[in-house]
């Protein structure tokens, strides 16, 4: 059995575990994850290459069925695309609508939802300007830059009004400066909106960065490596905040982490918290 | 000036063409070839007139009926077809084989079903242009991005939602390359089941001049035939720009890149 | 600690909409089969069923005993002949004259802006609107069936041509100039490579629309040939056979498209290669 869920956990993955078929035999992508993000939370979910975690976001998205365990978004069990759910995927290219105007990719879902219209109008417009993007509204997304379309991605995300937003590896595809930019807007966006975050990345700078907490992966099939708490300043800065000697410490740790997960090693018992040097984690 | 080298480059070579039209004709009586100025005489007096309404407006009206029912047709069950995967394998070789078949043996197959009626020459129409809008259609519901679909999903766009705001526009740059193989087969088509088995309608009445031999009016039947292509076609390149400017700038984004 | 290293998916076979060919493959193949014979059984049912007359729709099995009947007739065979022979010195008629002007043309910016237009006007002018000029021109000849089948063929290959000689790469175009490849060298060592992809591409296209009138010449002016034998067989009550001989040109259809897809792919697949060793 798992353990039951904290009290105020938002999102909930319960002894997840997913399996392939494929003609040479099961591959089994995560083997068995367990962890909690309170409501308000933004946790950092990092792992080695090919460690599951964008099996473990599909899943949590409900795009796809877990074959064993469960994911609970406020109480209730995932079976589909939540509606108090919105996710920003890696391809900003292939993820806006490239025959919508920036205004219309970021009303659509709040349209087709039957938000009437002065609201409608509200939201996306507080949205654009939350990300800083007030000024092209009427530009299709193929004519912005990348991290101007990532942007979009994720006023379209806020405007949703979700009570959890996940975000797949989403500044995986832009150059470093638009990235520190995009990280910082997050953090902003974040404090603003009051929700709820799991941000997956294969950046151990950004998951340290960002994170009030990071889950670290083990490689596949994916169990629950270690989960810290980063006890980081709230307001962060970019260059304070990464020359700070904590902040080194965390990265080196988490790091290592990686470098023993990409070897290899397994927590002892698969799930349960790890780490005293780092902090102690949740659940 | 550059307006004027614009237009010099569009009506050089045409009126070059006209010239040398009219001098040959000029000295031997060709039997075969009228003069401009007699191809132009009769056009008026043969096509502006109760003509118009007997022969030109059916058949055009015949052939919009057609093209149109074959696209709803066509969108509508390539959407269904390619949307359920294993419709999709059950259909396509049977489908293909449509395809295959000249649209053109319809005719005669048709005029045996339906006997020779306005019913038959649209039904001819449609079940020609159907095929490529199908087919086009399907394989373009199915190359929807995958990234673009879970995108959709995750924002609870579904069903009709889907199709309206996802699919379609997805698919329309492959729908409107169906449609332009349609519109030409359509003309086609219309002339043909016009030919074959008729007493009215453009096609029949070209045909009744050339066995009277009234050259110059055969003639100007020719032209009128080429001007419908080119208005439609004119048309559906105006239109196409219009529903794929997104599609077009898109691409040129991409491969400035 | 470089980001790349951890960049890539893993071992996860393309996550979520899973394509698993191995075993996909005859599924769809047996389900594809499965299409073909439920189409044959509907079509067996209607007549028999009575909801189309025996007389207008005679039952799947009997067009294909038909049909099969027309595979051990010589004259069958002749016809088939007669039309693949007009389909293909249309179509190579077609051809030559695109690929020789569409080169002309198509290394001129002078004329292609010049014939833009004419290009434009005549290109979607109907074959069929020809029928009465080949019927007065060449009777039920075999010409009559030429004028038409390449009309309609020609513009399809040099719209592909122009487009393929436009698409030249400037940068290769102008590195052949430097080491000093003339303008017939240049052609043949740059243009045409890159215009190749385009023109196999017409050729398809216009393998399709030249058996498109091929067949409708024959059916609508006589010229001999499958279109022509189907005509008669209406008309003579033959119904059964006009359906087999339809099945046959759909047959035939099918076999020009396999064949044109199969010569494309090779002349793509060799086309590419060269690209990316030369780029790479």
């Amino acid at each position: 059995m798992q353990p039951d869920p904290t009290p105020e956990a938002m999102l909930s993955v319960r002894g997840l575990k997913k399996v392939y078929q494929t003609d040479g035999g099961d591959i089994e992508a995560v083997r068995n994850l367990t962890f909690d993000l309170r409501a308000g939370e933004l946790v950092c979910l990092v792992g080695p290459s090919g460690s599951g975690k964008t099996t473990l976001l599909k899943c949590i998205s409900g795009l796809m069925a877990p074959t064993e365990g469960e994911v609970l978004l406020d109480g209730k069990r995932v079976s589909g695309p939540p509606k108090k759910m919105a996710v920003v995927f890696q391809e900003y290219g292939r993820s806006l609508f490239p025959w919508m105007r920036v205004r219309d990719n970021v009303e659509l879902p709040l349209k087709n939802q039957g938000v009437p219209k002065a609201e409608r109008d509200k939201l996306v417009d507080e949205a654009l300007e939350a990300v800083g993007l007030a000024h092209v509204p009427r530009s299709y997304p193929w004519q912005l830059s990348g991290g101007m379309q990532q942007r979009v991605a994720i006023a379209r995300a806020i405007a949703y009004q979700p009570e959890v937003l996940l975000m797949d590896e989403p500044f995986a595809a832009v150059d470093a400066q638009t990235r520190a930019d995009l990280e910082d807007l997050i953090r902003t966006i974040w404090k603003k909106f009051g929700v709820t975050v799991l941000f997956v990345t294969h950046d151990i700078d950004e998951s340290v960065y960002l994170g009030e907490r990071v889950i670290i992966l083990s490689s596949s099939p994916t169990v629950v490596q270690e989960d810290i708490v980063i006890d980081l300043p709230v307001d962060r800065d970019q260059l304070e905040t990464r020359s700070l000697p904590r902040f080194t410490e965390l990265r080196h740790h988490v790091y290592e982490q990686i470098q023993l997960a990409k070897k290899g090693h397994r927590p002892a018992a698969a799930g349960s918290p790890a780490d005293s040097t780092a902090g102690s984690a949740a659940g | 000036m550059k307006a004027l080298k614009t237009l010099g480059y569009v009506l050089a070579l045409p009126v070059l063409l006209i010239l040398l039209w009219w001098v040959s004709t000029l000295g031997a009586v060709n039997f075969f070839v009228p003069t401009p100025a007699s191809l132009v005489g009769k056009f008026g007096q043969v096509w502006f007139g109760p003509r118009f309404l007997s022969d030109v407006l059916p058949s055009v009206g015949r052939l919009l009926v057609g093209v149109v029912a074959a696209i709803v047709i066509g969108v509508v069950g390539g959407v269904l077809i390619g949307s359920v995967r294993w419709l999709r394998a059950l259909l396509e070789p049977v489908l293909e084989f449509f395809r295959a078949i000249p649209p053109p043996v319809l005719v005669p197959v048709l005029i045996l079903l339906m006997g020779i009626t306005d019913t038959m020459k649209i039904a001819v129409i449609i079940s020609g242009c159907v095929w490529p809008v199908l087919l086009n259609t399907i394989e373009g519901v199915r190359a929807v991005d995958g990234v673009l679909s879970d995108s959709a999903h995750t924002y609870g766009i579904d069903g009709w939602a889907r199709v309206r705001y996802l699919v379609l526009p997805s698919a329309s740059p492959q729908i409107l390359a169906g449609v332009r193989q349609s519109l030409s087969l359509g003309l086609i088509l219309m002339v043909i089941s016009e030919m074959f088995a008729s007493s009215s309608g453009l096609g029949f009445t070209i045909v009744q001049f050339q066995r009277s031999f009234a050259i110059p009016e055969m003639w100007s039947g020719i032209v009128v035939l080429g001007l419908l292509g080119v208005s439609m076609s004119f048309i559906f390149q105006w239109a196409e720009r219009n529903i794929l400017r997104w599609y077009n700038g898109q691409k040129e984004v991409e491969n400035a890149a | 600690m470089s980001s790349n290293t951890l960049a890539s998916g893993g071992p996860v076979p393309s996550v979520g909409r899973d394509r698993r060919p191995g075993r996909k493959l005859p599924a769809k193949q047996l389900l594809g089969l499965a299409g073909i014979v439920g189409f044959l059984a509907t079509w067996e049912l209607i007549p028999r069923l009575g909801l189309i007359d025996e007389r207008f729709l005679p039952p799947a099995s009997e067009v294909i005993l038909a049909l099969g009947r027309d595979f051990g007739l010589t004259a069958f065979w002749l016809s088939v002949g007669e039309t693949m022979v007009a389909w293909f010195l249309g179509l190579i008629i077609a051809v030559a004259l695109a690929v020789l002007l569409g080169f002309i043309i198509g290394s001129s910016d002078f004329l292609r802006r010049a014939t833009n237009s004419t290009v434009e006007f005549l290109r979607p002018i109907p074959s069929v609107a020809l029928i009465p000029l080949a019927v007065l021109l060449f009777g039920v000849k075999i010409e009559s069936s030429l004028m038409l089948i390449t009309y309609a063929a020609f513009w399809q290959v040099l719209i592909q041509v122009l487009y393929g000689v436009a698409d030249v790469d400037m940068v290769a175009n102008n590195t052949a100039k430097t080491y000093g490849l003339g303008r017939m060298a240049r052609i043949r060592y740059v243009v045409f490579p890159t215009a190749l992809p385009y023109l196999m591409t017409g050729v398809r296209l216009a393998a399709t629309v030249a058996l498109v009138l091929a067949i409708t010449a024959e059916l609508v002016i006589g010229s001999p040939g499958l279109g022509r034998e189907i005509a008669l067989a209406q008309s003579g009550g033959a119904i059964s056979g006009m359906y087999a001989l339809v099945l046959a040109t759909g047959l035939i259809g099918v076999l020009i498209n396999a064949l044109m897809r199969l010569i494309e792919k090779k002349t793509l697949s060799w086309h590419s290669s060269v690209r990316s060793e030369v780029i790479v």
